[in-house]
C-alpha cells in the first residue's frame, strides 16, 4: 500500500517537476509548481508528518504560488518566452555544468544511501523525542526549544526585508527627496 | 506502512478494514455530498426568498409550493444552455476552473460533525462497528479547512486569467489578493480555538465545547470560552473568504461585469454557482463546528420503540445552529453595502489581522499563566494593558502613514514650483 502511494505520487511529482520546466507558459508552469507542491505534501502524509503536509499545501501551494501567479498576471508576462535570445551572457552554460554538478551529488546520495554528505541517515538524526507527541509537539518542542534563537533570527530577518521592500517601492519623489535631504543633521 | 491508516482517527479505522468499514465510509461520503447538494439548492431558494422578503417583495413564487423549485428549474436551463469557450481563451485551464472551486468546498465539508450524542463522546454503533458522524476525522484537522480554503483561491484566479478577457482578469486578481488577506486573520482566529482545544480535531473541539458549562445554564461554547473576538473576526474573515456581500468586490457588477465568471456559461456558470454556495454552507458549518458546539446539546427523548436515538439529537441541534447562522449570512447580505477596494484591504489588514493576533496572544497569556499558577487577575491586566498599547501604537502609525500620503497627494496636485526645484 504505503509503496503503491509512493510510486503514484512519485510519478506526479516528476510530471509537475518536468512541466514546470518544459512549459513555455508562465501560468502552466506555475500549475505545474502546484502539482509537485502537493505530491510533495502526500510523501509528507506518507511519512506521518500530517502537519508538514498541511503546512505545505497552505503555505506553498496556497500562498508562495498564488503571489507568483499575482506577480505573473500583473507583469503581463503570461505568454510563451522568446527562448533563443539569451538574457545574460555564459548563463546557459552555467546552468548546464551546475545542474550536472548537482545531479552527480544526489546520486551519489542515492547510490551509496547513507552518511556521505552530513554523517546522518535522516533528519533529526539519533535525538529520539517523546514516542507518543504528534508531529506538532515535536516540531514545536524543537523549533521553539532547541531553534527558539534561530527561528527568532528569521522572524527579524523577514520583518527587515518586507521594511526594505516597502521603502523601495515607496522610493521618495525630487521634490520629497530634496526635503528629508535638508532635514538631516 | 502505517502512514495511510493513520489518517483518520476514527476508530472504526483503527483496527483491521473490512467491507462493512469500507461501506460505511464510502455511505457516510455520499451522504454528506446529497446532503450538501440538496442543502445548496434548498440555500438559494431560501436567500433569494429572504432577501425578496426583506426587500419588501415576494421572491420566487412560481415554481412548486412557495417557489421552493425555482433551484430545480434555474438549474435545468442552465444544463440545456450552449457551452461557450472563449476563442482568446486558454481553454484546458478554463475548462479546469469550476473544479478547482467545487471540490474543495465539498472537501472542508468532510470534517464537520454532523451528528451524534456528544454527551457521551459523540460515537454511533452502527453494524457493531463505533464511528462518528462525520466524514472525515484527519490529525491535522481543521487545518484541512484552511488548505482548502487556501486551494480554493485557484479557481477563482484561474477562470478570470483563463478567459481572456480583462474584466474577468481585474475581478481575479482582486479576488485572490482579497482570499489570501483575508486568510492570515481566518488562521489566527482558528488558532485561539486551537488553543483553547489543545487540538486540531474538529470530533475533539465538539467534545471539549460539550462539557460542563457555566452556572448550569450556559454551555461551554467557543464563542464564549475564547472571549467573543475570535468568532468576530472569523466571521468577517469568513464572509470576505466566501466573496459574499458586502465583500463581493470580486464580483461587482457596477464595476467589472460580472467578475472572474463573466465568460463562463451553461454548466460550468452553474459550477461556480454551486461552489459558491457549497462554501456558504461549509463556512457557517465549520463556525458552528468551531464557536457554538457543533452537534453538542441536550438529549430530549433517547429512545422510540427500543431503538437508541441519541445520535439524532446531534443532528437536530446541528441543523438548528446552521440554520441560524446561514439566516445571519443572508441578513447581512441583504443589510451592508458593499466595501470600496481600499476599505476591504485597511480592514483586513491593519484592524482584523492586529485584533486576532493580539487575542491569541492575550489568550496564550492566560493559559500559561494558568498553568504555571500565576494570579490570573494579574495576568489580564498586564496582558490588556500590552494589548492596549500596542493598538495605541498601531494607530499612531496608521495615522502618520496616512499623513505622510496625504501630503505626497496634495504635493503631486500643486503645479511644480521653480523655485523650490532649484533648491
Amino acid at each position: 500500500m504505503a509503496e503503491a502511494v509512493f510510486v503514484v505520487s512519485a510519478v506526479i511529482i516528476l510530471a509537475g517537476a518536468i512541466g514546470v520546466v518544459a512549459s513555455r507558459n508562465p501560468v502552466h508552469a506555475a500549475l505545474f509548481l502546484v502539482q509537485t507542491l502537493v505530491g510533495v505534501a502526500v510523501l509528507f502524509v506518507l511519512n506521518d508528518a500530517h502537519f508538514l503536509a498541511a503546512v505545505q499545501v497552505v503555505v506553498y501551494a496556497g500562498a508562495i504560488v498564488i503571489l507568483f501567479l499575482f506577480v505573473i498576471m500583473l507583469l503581463g508576462v503570461d505568454k510563451a518566452e522568446e527562448l533563443r535570445i539569451e538574457p545574460i551572457f555564459g548563463q546557459r552554460p552555467l546552468a548546464a555544468v551546475v545542474g550536472a554538478a548537482l545531479a552527480a551529488v544526489l546520486g551519489a546520495v542515492v547510490i551509496t544511501g547513507a552518511d556521505v554528505l552530513t554523517g546522518l541517515r535522516r533528519a533529526g538524526g539519533e535525538r529520539s523525542l517523546d514516542g507518543d507527541a504528534t508531529d506538532i509537539e515535536r516540531m514545536g518542542r524543537v523549533l521553539f526549544g532547541e531553534f527558539a534563537f534561530a527561528v527568532e533570527i528569521t522572524a527579524a530577518l523577514l520583518t527587515v526585508a518586507v521594511v526594505g521592500a516597502v521603502v523601495l517601492t515607496r522610493r521618495a519623489s525630487r521634490s520629497d527627496a530634496s526635503e528629508t535631504a535638508g532635514a538631516a543633521p | 506502512m502505517s502512514g495511510i491508516l493513520v489518517l483518520a482517527a476514527d476508530p472504526m479505522l483503527a483496527g483491521d478494514i473490512g467491507l462493512v468499514e469500507v461501506v460505511l465510509t464510502l455511505a457516510k461520503a455520499v451522504v454528506a455530498f446529497g446532503f450538501l447538494l440538496v442543502a445548496v439548492m434548498l440555500m438559494i431558494w431560501f436567500e433569494r426568498k429572504l432577501l425578496g422578503g426583506m426587500h419588501q417583495r415576494f421572491g420566487p413564487t412560481i415554481a412548486g409550493p412557495f417557489g421552493i423549485l425555482q433551484t430545480l428549474a434555474d438549474g435545468t436551463k442552465l444544463f440545456f444552455k450552449e457551452d461557450l469557450v472563449p476563442d482568446r481563451s486558454d481553454r484546458f485551464v478554463f475548462k479546469l476552473a469550476p473544479y478547482l472551486s467545487l471540490i474543495p468546498a465539498f472537501l472542508a465539508f468532510a470534517i464537520v460533525p454532523l451528528g451524534g450524542d456528544f454527551n457521551n463522546g459523540g460515537q454511533v454503533e452502527w453494524w457493531g462497528r463505533t464511528t462518528y458522524l462525520q466524514v472525515a476525522d484527519p490529525p491535522i484537522g481543521i487545518l484541512l479547512f484552511l488548505a482548502m480554503s487556501s486551494v480554493a483561491v485557484y479557481g477563482v484566479m484561474l477562470a478570470g486569467w483563463s478567459s481572456g478577457s480583462k474584466y474577468p482578469l481585474l475581478g481575479s486578481v482582486r479576488a485572490s489578493a482579497q482570499m489570501v488577506s483575508y486568510e492570515a486573520a481566518l488562521g489566527l482566529a482558528v488558532a485561539s480555538i486551537v488553543l483553547v482545544t489543545g487540538g486540531l480535531s474538529t470530533h475533539d473541539m465538539v467534545v471539549a465545547q460539550a462539557a460542563e458549562g457555566y452556572f448550569g445554564i450556559v454551555p461551554r461554547w467557543n464563542v464564549i470560552v475564547t472571549g467573543l473576538v475570535p468568532f468576530i473576526v472569523f466571521m468577517i474573515a469568513g464572509t470576505a473568504e466566501l466573496n459574499r456581500p458586502p465583500f463581493d468586490l470580486v464580483e461587482a457588477e457596477q464595476e467589472l461585469v460580472g467578475g472572474f465568471h463573466t465568460e463562463y456559461s451553461s454548466i460550468r456558470f452553474a459550477l461556480f454557482f454551486l461552489a459558491e454556495f457549497m462554501n456558504t454552507i461549509t463556512m457557517s458549518a465549520i463556525i458552528v463546528t468551531l464557536f457554538f458546539g457543533g452537534p453538542a446539546g441536550p438529549v430530549l427523548v433517547s429512545e422510540v420503540g427500543g431503538v437508541g436515538i441519541a445520535w439524532a439529537w446531534g443532528v437536530v441541534w446541528f441543523f438548528l445552529k446552521l440554520f441560524v447562522l446561514l439566516f445571519c449570512f443572508v441578513w447581512m447580505r441583504a443589510t451592508l453595502p458593499r466595501f470600496r477596494y481600499d476599505q476591504l484591504m485597511d480592514l483586513g489588514w491593519k484592524a482584523l489581522i492586529p485584533v486576532a493576533l493580539g487575542w491569541f496572544l492575550f489568550l496564550t497569556a492566560l493559559e500559561v499563566g494558568r498553568e504555571r499558577g500565576w494570579n490570573e487577575a494579574a495576568v489580564t491586566v498586564v496582558s490588556l494593558l500590552v494589548f492596549a498599547g500596542a493598538a495605541l501604537l498601531l494607530v499612531r502609525a496608521v495615522r502618520s502613514g496616512r499623513r505622510a500620503r496625504d501630503r505626497e497627494a496634495a504635493r503631486a496636485d500643486e503645479p511644480s514650483d521653480p523655485v523650490e526645484e532649484r533648491a
